[in-house]
């Protein structure tokens, strides 16, 4: 059980009758739940329930036909990407989306961009303000390098480093943002037992360390159980159960559709 | 191990983010431009004329380029319009205002062709790849159609020609026809110098940052919060900018004179290859492509005679052409990244070299 | 001024419609002959993804062949016959010498190779058969005749009824064979089609082929109307916003883009062409796709790219 349970707050997010749909496929269907400050979220389902979808329409990447989007008290019906990112959401994807030209640490500092004020022409100069403010990011850069322990590959352009490693940049990119709330879609995809491990062990220290809000996307049941708090299920992009891992573990409808029973 | 990084520690992240961080590069960059520098003390009037002054402005037009193709990931065919911008507003501004600074007429051109590269790139949030070359090249086109058309622009003369009238600056002549190669070369080369800080400057920061993103994966960039409009938008205003300037220059301080036909599609794919077998998304890469491009026409054209072979101007004319298109081919298949690529493998083998692993 | 742009045309047009129908049927001719080019265009890219610019200069160069061909005593039957193989032996060196090596290469380094390739064939075909303008005969009739009013040509309507028969033998080879399917899947993605057993070399062989036959016809038709010479390589160009109207990867397209823009520049030269200066044609076609592009980014038949994160 995750060590934050008790310094979970109010809602920080909170969605509300949610559709949509691509052109003749409903992806999602009337979602409602909400995330709170601190806790870790777990979203679960088959595949094609429309969990990715769910987290694209957090992130302002989607636009939903209904219902409406609560984020930090503020109530809109489309959330925009840039807003989004704005105002303390980061985010992993599936199928790694970094930016293959460029090297880990110049991808973990793409995360900090919105943080970086400076005109372009102090750029052009790359002296006094400039110099300062790139300096001040890579600063906070290398901190999550150390975090995530990946110091040996800051030059590397992140197309050569394996799969596992890639996935543990994009973390870093994400945190690099210093988001309060994190979506990972599928964080531990492809990996191994250790590397699973230790994806869990920064995930768990992110959410204890800096109290940011955990959503993610995950297939692995043992993960899933051992570190959130609250489980969401989807099935056919409806919410078919909502609560701890036990009560989800526990519940009739979830097992049919996605956990099945052992023998 | 003359080429041994050994010992040379960064202690801030300032030195880490230098242009040149190894200590054998700086000694190297010095040497190569004061070398520079010190050319027209030895070079003649033809190589000067023929080849160094049109390698610099074209190193400082696929820098521009490169700014939007390499590292903003925006196909673009269109680089001759915009240096046609730059050549034909240079003329205009400095016939309406002698006194003006010749050089601030050159920049502020180059402005006027970043406003007229800013409208050209609005479709870019739409349309991507070769979708959007081919729209650049709606303004390859339509500005070599305007400045041919629009008397206003070359002050009505019969011809269409603009010439580049005396300009003076510190009182030596560096623009018109008493104005002498080496003068040229000097104004050219610092321009180049100084431009090429600049784009690297710009393209090791946020900036740079943000373009490498929206190139790479932009559906990406514009979660994590960037604005790809502006984003692309600047790519193409700084890019027009450097292309409107090298525009300027080739007026200026290399032809003299020009017509429409000086800012063709020819120059805009010529532009184009040095980028690419430069490499892309390299500043060094301009000017090793710009080298290669120009430098390989004369190489064709005396070869020969060093050989022994004799063959009339036409049939030789269309060798070269041949020869020109094969070796681009066959560099592409050979080192799709470009120049710099193979530079940067070179850099690899002699930091251990003599030791072959 | 405003009534000059905005009215005077149109009046002009209803004015004497029988003009009007002639710099329409001129357009739509006109705008067969891009679509043939075109053509060329789409069968490449939508087989190999290649964006062929050099498809202009093997216009060129099949017309070359051929009357060089024909110069030297060939009957036109034999030259034509002896072109096609020259074309496919070309497919074959492309394959070989350059599509091999470049497998799986981002479209942009493929689009600089062929940029390269113009220019190897441009200096060939020079080299072989002289860069002077030559006339192609190939017996095709040119008589001109009247059909209510209006003049037509049988030389145009030749050029458009073989455009016609080659996109519906094109269409079908492309939707019903087992080729065709083998082809689209090799657009879609190399190395996948590799891995199902394609044989991409023949593939490329193909169509690369069937490309330069097509490049055959057109240079035909634009070699007989206005002589065999270098400016036909520059139809490439021309061909381009055809491609951005019609989208790139389609066989209608390609004709129905052809005829919008030659229809297009014709009409904008002759009833708009006076108020500036004349000479529209060199970059209307081109503001005409883009504007296009802006409204749909894909083109008319374009395939409209999906983006999944």
């Amino acid at each position: 059980m995750s060590e934050s349970h008790a310094r979970i707050g109010g809602t920080l997010l909170k969605v509300e009758n949610v559709s949509l749909s691509f052109g003749g496929v409903q992806a999602l269907s009337e979602i409602s739940f909400e995330i709170r400050e601190h806790e870790i979220l777990a979203i679960i389902g088959p595949n094609g329930a429309g969990k990715s979808s769910m987290l694209n329409v957090i992130n302002g990447f989607y636009h939903p036909q209904d219902g409406v989007i609560t984020y930090k008290g503020e109530t809109r019906k489309q959330m925009r990407p840039h807003h989004a990112a704005a105002t303390g959401i980061a985010r992993t994807f599936q199928n790694i989306a970094l930016f293959k030209g460029m090297s880990t640490l110049d991808n973990i500092m793409t995360g900090r961009l919105l943080k970086m004020h400076r005109h372009f022409l102090w750029q052009a100069l790359y002296w006094g303000p400039a110099l300062r403010e790139e300096t001040e990011h890579r600063a906070a850069a290398e901190k999550i390098i150390d975090f995530l322990e990946i110091q040996a590959i800051r030059k590397t352009p992140v197309g050569r480093l394996p799969y596992g490693l890639q996935k543990r940049v994009e973390l870093g990119r994400a945190l690099a943002a210093e988001p309060d709330l994190l979506l990972l879609d599928e964080p531990m995809a492809g990996m191994n037992v250790e590397e699973k491990e230790d994806m869990c062990r920064f995930i768990l220290d992110v959410s204890d360390e800096f109290g940011t809000t955990i959503a993610l996307i995950e297939h692995d049941m043992g993960v899933v159980m051992d570190i959130s708090d609250r489980v969401i299920v989807l099935d056919y992009g409806r919410k078919i159960a909502d609560g701890t891992p036990d009560q989800v573990r526990g519940n009739p409808a979830v097992i049919d559709a996605y956990l099945g029973v052992s023998h | 191990m003359i080429y041994r990084e050994a010992g040379q520690f960064k202690t801030s992240y300032a030195s880490d983010q230098m242009v040149f961080p190894i200590l054998q590069d700086r000694w190297c960059i010095a040497a190569i431009i004061l070398l520079a520098y010190a050319i027209p003390l030895m070079a003649n009037e033809y190589w000067l004329q023929a080849i160094l002054i049109p390698f610099l402005i074209f190193a400082f037009a696929a820098i521009g380029l490169n700014l939007l193709v390499g590292y903003a990931g925006q196909l673009s065919l269109g680089t001759g319009g915009f240096m046609a911008v730059g050549g034909y507003m240079t003329y205009k501004i400095t016939t309406s205002f002698p006194d003006l600074n010749i050089i601030v007429v050159f920049l502020l051109s180059g402005l006027l062709a970043a406003l007229v590269g800013l409208i050209f790139g609005l479709p870019s949030l739409r349309i991507k790849g070769f979708y959007l070359a081919v729209a650049t090249l709606a303004a390859q086109f339509f500005l070599g159609w305007i400045f041919n058309k629009v008397g206003w622009f070359y002050n009505y003369s019969s011809s269409g020609t603009i010439t580049a009238p005396p300009r003076k600056m510190f009182g030596i002549m560096i623009a018109g026809p008493q104005a002498s190669a080496e003068v040229r070369y000097l104004v050219a080369l610092t321009l180049v110098v100084v431009f090429a800080l600049i784009a690297k400057n710009l393209v090791r920061g946020k900036v740079g940052r943000a373009w490498m993103a929206i190139r790479d994966m932009d559906i990406a960039a514009e979660i994590i919060g960037i604005r790809p409009l502006q984003t692309k938008l600047l790519a193409f205003a700084i890019s027009s900018f450097y292309c409107g300037v090298a525009g300027a220059m080739t007026v200026f301080l290399w032809l003299g004179s020009a017509e429409t036909e000086a800012f063709d599609i020819f120059l805009s794919f010529n532009i184009l290859f040095m980028v690419i077998i430069g490499g892309l998304g390299s500043i060094l890469g301009s000017f090793l492509g710009a080298a290669f491009i120009t430098l390989m026409p004369i190489f064709l054209t005396n070869a020969p005679p060093l050989f022994g072979l004799t063959m009339p101007i036409d049939t030789q004319k269309h060798i070269e052409v041949m020869i020109f298109g094969s070796l681009i081919i066959f560099f592409l298949i050979v080192e799709p990244n470009g120049l710099a690529r193979l530079w940067q493998i070179s850099k690899e083998k002699l930091r251990l070299w003599p030791f072959p692993y | 001024m405003l009534y000059n742009v905005l009215i005077a045309p149109f009046v002009d047009m209803a004015g004497s419609p029988v003009f009007f129908a002639e710099v329409v049927i001129g357009g739509l001719l006109t705008g067969v002959m891009y679509s043939l080019v075109a053509l060329g265009f789409v069968l490449i890219f939508k087989a190999s993804g290649v964006f062929n610019f050099a498809q202009g200069v093997m216009v060129l160069f099949a017309a070359l062949t051929l009357v060089g061909l024909m110069e030297r005593g060939a009957p036109v039957w034999l030259a034509l016959i002896l072109t096609v193989m020259v074309m496919t032996a070309l497919a074959f060196a492309i394959e070989r010498i350059m599509l091999r090596q470049l497998v799986n290469q981002e479209g942009i380094i493929l689009f600089m190779a062929t940029i390269g390739l113009t220019f190897v064939l441009q200096g060939l075909g020079e080299t072989l058969w002289g860069s002077n303008v030559k006339a192609l005969d190939v017996g095709i009739p040119n008589q001109s005749f009247e059909v209510g009013g209006i003049l037509l040509n049988e030389f145009d309507l030749f050029a458009a009824a073989s455009g016609a028969v080659l996109v519906t033998v094109l269409a079908i080879f492309f939707h019903y064979t087992r080729i065709g399917r083998a082809l689209r899947a090799v657009a879609d993605d190399h190395q996948a089609a590799l891995s199902v057993g394609i044989p991409l070399k023949s593939i490329w062989v193909i169509v690369w082929s069937v490309a330069g036959v097509v490049g055959l016809v057109a240079g035909i038709m634009w070699g007989a109307k206005s002589g065999v010479q270098f400016s036909l390589s520059l139809i490439a160009l021309k061909a381009l916003p055809v491609l951005i109207l019609g989208g790139f990867t389609s066989v209608p397209g390609a004709i129905v883009g052809g005829l919008i823009i030659g229809v297009g520049e014709k009409v904008a030269e002759i009833y708009w062409g006076p108020l500036v200066g004349g000479a529209i044609e060199n970059w209307f076609a081109y503001m005409l796709a883009l504007v296009f592009l802006v409204f749909r980014p894909q083109g008319l038949f374009g395939e409209r790219i999906i983006e999944r994160v």
